[in-house]
């Protein structure tokens, strides 16, 4: 038998548990089951303690099973309560989670009465965890389970990911998308179950859930998101043992596991906070250097082909500005105007780019005053709106449409004349 | 004529409320065949009983005269665009070679060759430019658009489609009706669930009017006339209504 310290095996043991519980879970999740995971931990609770009564021994392999038919029962009991009254199936999951797991805590305290089991029984273990008590045994159950997950994942990837995706379609197809459903919620109460004593039935759900909901952040792709949540699920393990020593380790794996997917929340590109505001900042300053460049054109509009040197404070008057002197600098940094303490004027540059955003707004307000039926006096702030995010593609086509009409110019590289009175 | 696809005799009941009563209807291979009638009228109830997906209260349904679960290979579907979860974590591509898994049978995986159906599938629908997105990130079109090309994958010989033209711009509609009518040119038959009666005339050879039961199923010239749609849409048909209403209030 190897030889391994507490340590190793306590690191071993969560790393494997949360690799397995990752991968499962995100199956579970993006099949909408979330709470199926946490239903079948808290089930199990009077079920393990029924199975030491009987026993009267905490051998793993008994109290597992004392588990599963427990969890397996509350499963039934949720699908016969949805089925035959009007309760729905998160209310009905609610009750039946909470009918046992008080069922198991009855259980539990009678069992640590003196003559019975007493505080020898031990398994106050399965309300928090304790991986310190793991058994080389335990681990090696682990390992087994752990493979057997991998290897159903790899076989069944494909029609698993159909399943979840689609599941008429994929009966359509005429796969068993029952028998699936059902291998992929015993998998799921499998991992459960030999998570209980590690994690406890309590925070078994965290393990489940975190590490896809956290993986999700980071991906659109599947197999990338299950190899992310298998390693998430692994570094919590072992970080939150090592980390939360003296403290109960299931809840230090599980703050671990949340620590990933807060930080997750905020700093992943696209889907994270972080990521939206910044996008949300970027469009807000290029919408406001637009608006500038644009007010600029339309005041030296009259004057055209010389670009007049304006006075600041028919700028300033002619929109509402917020910090137009920093705007101005930075426009002047991009080589857009040139500008001193009184005038600002329009560098070739500058006009040109100015040219080109006022063609674009008058284009769309032209479109929204001819095929939006809206008010040629109400159009200058829907055009503002949207316009800015108008692909060039789009504009093209505008000016195409805009053309068949007879609506432009003959020349369209020519900015056409604003459909509404200016200032 | 070959007959495609018919029914017998077909009941569909929801918790014992039926939903579809007496079905009886044969169609002919090589026709676009518009699902017409009000809302609740049991269109996407008369797909999914043929599918398999919700249970015969009796009768049965022959395609090619062989049941479907024979010959569930020459089956093209399309659900509707609501019914699944557009935040999947999978691409266009992923989406499309779906259509392939039917053929390659359990545990193997869309090779080099499945792909190539996949891009041309897309090419068919115009969306190859998108084939590496997350499906999130289309329109509503777009959205149904992959779901087609999915269904073009499958390669089958009859396609059923559920409300393809719900949502999408009228660019898509153009180019979904121009698809069908180059699936109907080779032979394919394509059973559609439609809304609009406007344009059943434009779009469809055949049609089927559905209230519950069926009031009438036949080509457009002949069928699709104003008292057949008066008896669809017009008259409640209030003894079926009231009697399935009876049966649901046995209901506990």
């Amino acid at each position: 038998m190897l030889a391994l310290t507490i340590t190793t095996k306590v690191m071993l043991g969560t790393a494997l548990l949360g690799a397995t519980a990752g991968v499962v879970g995100s199956f579970a999740v993006l099949r909408g089951r979330s709470l199926v995971g946490d239903m079948l931990a808290h089930a199990a609770l009077p079920g393990i303690g029924l199975a030491f009564l009987i026993m009267g021994s905490r051998s793993m392999l008994g109290l597992s099973v004392g588990a599963l038919a427990s969890g397996l029962l509350a499963i039934g009991a949720v699908t016969l309560i949805v089925r035959w009254t009007r309760t729905k199936e998160d209310a009905a999951i609610g009750i039946v989670l909470s009918t046992f797991f008080g069922a198991g805590v009855v259980l539990l305290s009678h069992i640590q009465k003196p003559g019975i089991g007493g505080n020898k029984a031990g398994l106050d273990s399965y309300l928090f965890g304790e991986p310190g008590n793991m058994l080389t045994s335990d681990l090696l159950v682990l390992v087994v389970v752990g493979a057997a997950m991998l290897l159903v994942v790899v076989l069944l990837f494909k029609e698993f990911k159909l399943v979840c995706f689609d599941i008429d379609f994929a009966q359509s197809q005429g796969w068993p998308t029952l028998a699936l459903d059902l291998l992929m919620m015993a998998s799921l109460a499998v991992v459960t179950i030999v998570g209980l004593p590690i994690v406890g039935v309590i925070l078994m759900a965290a393990m489940i859930i975190l590490p896809a909901a956290t993986a999700r952040f980071w991906t659109n792709r599947l197999h990338v998101l299950l190899l992310l949540a298998a390693g998430f699920g692994m570094a919590a393990g072992p970080l939150g043992t090592y980390f939360g020593r003296g403290l109960p380790a299931g809840a230090s794996i599980v703050l671990t596991g949340a620590s990933f997917f807060v930080v997750s929340v905020f700093v992943a590109p696209q889907r994270g906070v972080l990521a939206r505001v910044l996008a949300e900042y970027r469009l807000r300053k290029r919408i406001t250097r637009e608006h500038l460049l644009r007010s600029l054109y339309e005041l030296s509009e009259s004057q055209l082909p010389e670009i007049p040197n304006l006075p600041l404070a028919t700028v300033r008057q002619y929109r509402h500005w917020n910090a137009l002197e920093k705007l101005l600098q930075q426009e002047f940094e991009a080589g857009t105007i040139q500008t001193d303490a009184e005038h600002v004027q329009l560098t070739p540059l500058g006009l040109r780019r100015a040219a080109e955003l006022t063609k674009a707004h008058r284009l769309w307000e032209m479109y929204l005053v001819q095929f939006a039926d809206i008010a040629p006096d109400h159009v200058d702030r829907d055009a503002d709106d949207i316009e800015h995010l108008l692909p060039e593609a789009l504009l093209v086509e505008l000016e195409q449409q805009l053309a068949d009409e007879d609506r432009l110019p003959s020349t369209v590289a020519e900015v056409p004349s604003s459909p509404h009175d200016l200032g | 004529m070959t007959t495609a696809f018919e029914i017998h005799d077909m009941t569909v009941a929801y918790h014992r409320r039926p939903v579809l009563w007496d079905i009886d209807l044969t169609l002919p291979e090589g026709k676009l065949v518009g699902i017409v009638g009000p809302n609740g009228a049991g269109k996407t109830t008369l797909i999914k009983a043929t599918l398999g997906l919700v249970p015969l209260a009796s009768g049965k349904v022959e395609i090619y005269g062989k049941s479907y679960r024979e010959q569930r290979h020459l089956v093209g579907y399309v659900p509707q665009r609501e019914s699944v979860d557009w935040d999947f974590p999978v691409t266009v591509r992923d989406v499309v070679l779906m259509g392939t898994y039917g053929r390659l049978g359990w545990f193997r995986r869309p090779g080099r060759a499945e792909r190539k159906i996949a891009d041309q599938c897309l090419e068919q629908v115009g969306m190859t430019a998108l084939a590496n997105r997350q499906i999130r990130q289309l329109s509503g079109g777009q959205q149904q658009r992959v779901f087609l090309a999915r269904a073009l994958a499958q390669d089958a010989q009859i396609y059923f489609l559920d409300e393809p033209f719900s949502g999408v711009d009228a660019a898509t509609e153009a180019a979904i009706v121009e698809l069908l009518q180059t699936l109907r040119a080779s032979g394919k038959t394509v059973l559609i669930v439609h809304h609009d009666v406007q344009t059943v005339r434009e779009y469809f050879d055949y049609v089927i009017l559905l209230n519950m039961r069926l009031i009438a199923c036949g080509p457009v010239d002949t069928t699709f006339t104003n008292e057949n749609l008066h008896k669809t849409y017009g008259g409640r048909l209030t003894l079926l209504d009231e009697a399935a209403e009876a049966m649901r209030q046995r209901e506990p």
